[in-house]
């Protein structure tokens, strides 16, 4: 089916997610306002007002209440689904990049940027049912990587925090004490910065994508390397189909190029893999930036992509999508 | 292997020596030279490459013997006069001129040592000033300070030397004898350089033999495909062999840049030019000529810059290679030069002038061997403002006998192209039009095995069209041309035969308006690729001459090189690392169906290894040819049943995938039910855990918005 064009941001995108019931995406860019829209026929709905800077993430939690955002200008900060209330804000020194809520709700773990002297952390916050309870101190920080960490999330049964980021490597934290439990190999894992981390549905495995122009398939408990993708251009964004065995990689030459080479010299394709083959099955055309971010509906019907050029492109699936026999 | 230290060990070992090893930048420590802490490099391979040249140390020191011995007063005299001879050659270290005196008597005792900057430069003071006249007593004896170490060595009695037990060596045609009748490419990308075979049944090239740091500039086949040669600082090697690639023999050439096999590969020809000393001086050049085999310089050339860049485009920023052109077929006897208004043939039985002498051309701008026989086209472009015109000759070696000359007026410019049996000529001719002010071009065709060689002029229809390429076909008697404006020049055939006659030149076909650039011919002849590289981002169109048909048209985004394997089976189109993106290459058949493609980062060469000349006579060859459909039978058959083993083969892999992960995910998923007891408790005993099933219900919700009651009023009595 023709996509559905959203243009709502005025810059590059940077974070897409849909809520469980799969009927709201929640959209962030580096334009200060993450935006909500319709998942099935890109309407906007609102947009949450508050931030000063680039909004690098976002999660909704399960009831689709509250939404959580992290942003460059060095809070985190929760609002109300329904309402775009601000409801609290988490100030750091230094940017947030990534955030995530755990199961439950209960807790979010945050990740901050190197920035001046400091160096990057990944932060534990308990998160109050009643946002007039909410406190700002942390249940745990955790230091050590170098560089950037670009994605954490929680691991199964919020036990663990799995994070990735400048520094290539793959890595398993204790939630409760901090301790590194486990670290991706330096062989077989990514040579180059990891951009992006997805958990599948179940939470069972979870994929990154690398600027070292490969997508790698991890067991979430034994951080076991299961697949590689390889691609042709540096990976910025990845997702997995919830209901077919489908990988999605996005992404394309720096921004600073695009204007030097030839529009097909880009690779801004969001490209398809079968995810136990390793094959590319196809790609789907149309931005005119790399992408940034990916994200598919919780029902597997369609799946949207964030690029560079502002645009946020709603995929639904032709029914050939789901008959596809390879 | 370096024994392998875990980041645990490091941890502990520093939690011991209470280091907190989150804050150190492991990159930022040097360790004291030399020492290695007991860890060994793992790069030693790299070590084990030649120390070839400099293992002394002392090979930019010479000493000058027969100076004059003077006493103390006259001491700075003479180190004035030898320093001055001397530091016009190469830049003197500081106190790199050492007069020893003798204690006793206070006198020089008649030689000195002189240090120099570079080895170069002592190589070529000694050459220089050896034999130096000073004055009638004094002529110097100048000798390289290594040599006296190696002249000491030698013994005094003579003894037999050892003759070695001979060895058979490795069967350097092995590639040849592949069952499938496959060939090989080497591939050279980032460090890496790689031999690989075209399994193009398979779809996937096969892997031979892997490299990294094989060699420091690029890599070349020798012509017949028995050798593969590298390059490094140091010199040159070749490599082959019947199972891997073992170093067959080395080439002593500091600072190689350039190198050139003979036709034949019996010899080896490699160039190197050197900084000037002095910054007004030209480049020096070296050029050597190896026997491939032995290993043994068969002649060395040197000189100035200026010697070796005659001809051609003037040659500002270099010569312009190869300095030495092979002519006389695979045997490989003549090479020949071209210098100022002379052209130097040599032969490789004695390695000199053929007659001792150099031909003199006067203002010879471009030399071409034929590629069968030991013929020389020259050109020698208009002199005396038009007064005498210019010309393109024929010349026999070794008699140096003209053939054939052709003269031509008002000519701007002259390209020489051969057919490769050498049949045939092609001289592209660019003239000025009467004005003076454009050119337009003609072609100008010998037939060389024809009495007399006859020759024909041929002019395009549009005269005024732009040639952009020409090519000949392999062993044929067609060629193709490019002409026309750039957007879309039209591309024609030729061939030197017409119907009738077989000695007129007759056009086949023009193809209008096309996006190519370059030409590239089938090796077997009969099919070419019409090109756009560059600018036409790598347009592709694979044509048959035969049929004069179209057989597919493709593209290969940005694609800079193309390379038919030397059966004309398949062809390899690349993407070099002149591009940032895009790296890597894709395997051809012949009529332009994409078999496979390979990309990899830093891209730099695709060479297919030459194969020698086939056996079969030229009877033979058509015999096979007419029945075709009897051999092909057999390959027919082999193929089908390779190609069901793959389908076979990929099932079977899909089928294994496909059941390691739903292990894996069974082994999940038992996992995952024995914690959602866990996970509902996580979630305030939430029980719908199966995030998976969740559906669409639709659900109609009817809502009272309000009710109000209204009396109306009918009239029931009516009647």
């Amino acid at each position: 089916m023709r996509p559905i064009l959203m243009k709502g941001h005025e810059r590059p995108l940077t974070f897409l997610k849909y809520n469980r019931d799969g009927d709201l995406l929640f959209s962030c860019a580096k334009d200060h306002t993450p935006t909500v829209w319709f998942a099935d026929n890109g309407e906007r709905l609102g947009t949450y007002r508050g931030h000063n800077g680039a909004v690098w993430t976002c999660d909704v939690s399960r009831d689709s209440m509250r939404l959580i955002t992290g942003s460059a200008d060095q809070t985190v900060k929760l609002w109300n689904v329904e309402t775009g209330a601000q409801l609290y804000s988490f100030n750091f020194d230094s940017p947030a990049r990534s955030v995530d809520f755990s199961v439950g709700d209960k807790l979010a773990v945050i990740t901050t940027d190197p920035f001046m002297e400091l160096t990057s952390a990944i932060h534990v916050k308990r998160i109050a049912r009643d946002p007039s309870q909410q406190t700002a101190e942390s249940v745990l920080v955790i230091k050590g990587p170098q560089g950037r960490i670009n994605r954490a999330i929680w691991g199964p049964l919020n036990r663990t925090i799995i994070s990735a980021g400048e520094d290539a490597i793959v890595r398993i934290w204790d939630s409760e004490t901090g301790k590194l439990l486990k670290e991706s190999d330096k062989e077989t894992g990514h040579k180059k910065t990891v951009t992006s981390l997805s958990k599948a549905a179940d939470g069972s495995h979870f994929v990154t994508g690398s600027l070292d122009k490969s997508a790698k398939l991890w067991d979430s408990r034994t951080l076991t390397l299961i697949k590689t993708y390889l691609t042709e251009r540096p990976v910025n964004a990845v997702t997995m189909s919830p209901l077919l065995d489908h990988v999605v990689l996005g992404g394309g030459q720096d921004a600073s190029h695009v204007t030097t080479t030839d529009h097909r010299a880009g690779k801004f394709e969001a490209k398809f893999y079968d995810k136990i083959l390793q094959e590319e099955i196809g790609g789907v055309k149309g931005h005119f930036g790399p992408i940034n971010a990916l994200a598919f509906n919780p029902d597997g019907k369609s799946f949207s992509s964030g690029g560079e050029d502002g645009y946020v492109r709603l995929h639904h699936f032709d029914p050939d999508y789901f008959n596809v026999k390879i | 292997m370096a024994e392998v230290i875990s980041m645990e060990d490091i941890r502990a070992t520093a939690s011991t020596l209470e280091i907190d090893v989150s804050n150190i930048d492991f990159d930022s420590i040097r360790l004291p030279p030399g020492e290695d802490f007991g860890i060994t490099s793992d790069d030693d391979d790299l070590h084990e490459e030649d120390p070839l040249e400099y293992d002394s140390g002392f090979g930019n020191i010479i000493v000058v013997d027969n100076l004059p011995v003077v006493p103390r007063e006259k001491f700075e005299k003479l180190e004035g006069v030898v320093r001055k001879i001397y530091s016009q050659i190469g830049v003197i270290k500081e106190d790199g001129l050492w007069m020893p005196v003798d204690s006793d008597t206070q006198k020089t005792l008649g030689y000195c040592f002189i240090e120099y900057n570079t080895p170069q430069e002592a190589e070529l003071a000694r050459e220089k000033t050896n034999g130096y006249k000073l004055d009638r007593a004094h002529i110097f004896a100048v000798n390289m300070f290594d040599d006296f170490d190696r002249f000491m060595k030698v013994p005094d009695e003579w003894a037999p030397p050892e003759t070695k037990p001979y060895t058979p060596g490795e069967n350097l045609q092995h590639w040849l004898t592949d069952e499938k009748a496959r060939d090989q490419f080497v591939i050279r990308a980032g460090s890496d350089t790689e031999v690989l075979w075209n399994d193009a049944r398979h779809l996937k090239p096969e892997p031979v033999y892997k490299r990294a740091y094989w060699t420091e500039s690029f890599v070349q086949w020798s012509p017949l495909g028995t050798y593969l040669a590298t390059v490094h600082r140091q010199g040159a090697a070749v490599w082959g062999g019947a199972t891997a690639f073992n170093r067959l023999m080395r080439y002593a050439h500091p600072q190689v840049k350039l190198i050139d096999f003979s036709p034949g590969e019996k010899y080896l020809v490699t160039y190197s030019s050197h900084e000037p000393s002095n910054p007004r001086d030209t480049h020096r050049v070296v050029l050597n000529v190896f026997d491939v085999r032995t290993g043994k310089v068969m002649r060395d050339f040197k000189g100035s810059m200026d010697e070796f860049s005659v001809g051609g485009a003037g040659g500002v920023s270099g010569v312009s290679w190869p300095v030495f052109r092979w002519g006389g077929g695979k045997e490989d006897k003549y090479f020949a030069r071209i210098g100022k208004n002379v052209i130097s043939v040599y032969e490789t039985e004695t390695f000199s002038l053929i007659d001792k002498k150099s031909l003199k051309v006067e203002n010879v701008m471009d030399l071409s061997w034929s590629p069968a026989d030991p013929i020389l086209a020259l050109f020698v472009p208009e002199l005396g403002g038009g007064n005498q015109p210019a010309r393109v000759s024929l010349v026999q070696i070794p008699s140096k006998e003209e053939l054939r000359q052709k003269n031509l007026f008002s000519v701007s410019d002259c390209k020489m192209y051969w057919q490769s049996n050498g049949d045939y000529l092609a001289v592209k001719v660019d003239r000025y039009t009467k004005t003076k002010k454009s050119t337009y071009t003609g072609f100008e065709l010998f037939r060389i095995k024809e009495r007399d060689i006859p020759i024909e002029v041929l002019e395009l229809e549009n005269k005024n069209d732009k040639i952009i390429a020409f090519a000949w076909e392999p062993k044929g008697h067609r060629f193709a041309v490019i002409h026309g404006d750039s957007p879309r020049p039209d591309v024609s055939f030729y061939s030197m035969r017409s119907g009738s006659n077989t000695g007129r030149v007759s056009k086949l076909t023009t193809l209008k308006g096309k996006q190519a650039n370059a030409l590239f011919w089938s090796p077997a002849g009969r099919y070419i690729i019409l090109a756009g590289l560059k600018g036409f981002n790598g347009q592709l169109e694979f044509y048959n001459v035969d049929e004069l048909e179209t057989m597919a048209t493709a593209e290969h985004f940005m694609a800079t090189d193309i390379e038919w394997d030397p059966t004309g089976r398949y062809v390899a189109t690349s993407v070099t690392s002149v591009h940032e993106m895009e790296n890597g290459f894709n395997i051809w058949s012949f009529n332009g169906k994409l078999l496979y493609r390979i990309l990899k980062d830093h891209f730099f060469q695709f060479l297919w290894r030459p194969r020698p000349p086939s056996f079969l006579s030229p009877e033979k060859e058509e015999e096979i040819a007419k029945n075709l459909k009897k051999y092909s039978k057999k390959y027919e058959a082999e193929d089908q049943d390779v190609s069901m083993l793959l389908s076979e083969q990929d099932r079977e892999k899909r089928k294994m995938l496909k059941d390691e992960w739903e292990r894996w995910v069974n082994d999940w998923k038992r996992w995952h039910e024995e914690e959602k007891a866990e996970r509902q408790r996580l979630r305030d005993g939430e029980a719908s855990d199966e995030e998976e099933e969740y559906e669409a219900k639709e659900v109609e919700v009817e809502e009272l918005l309000d009710v109000s009651e209204e009396v109306l009023s009918f009239d029931l009595d009516q009647e």
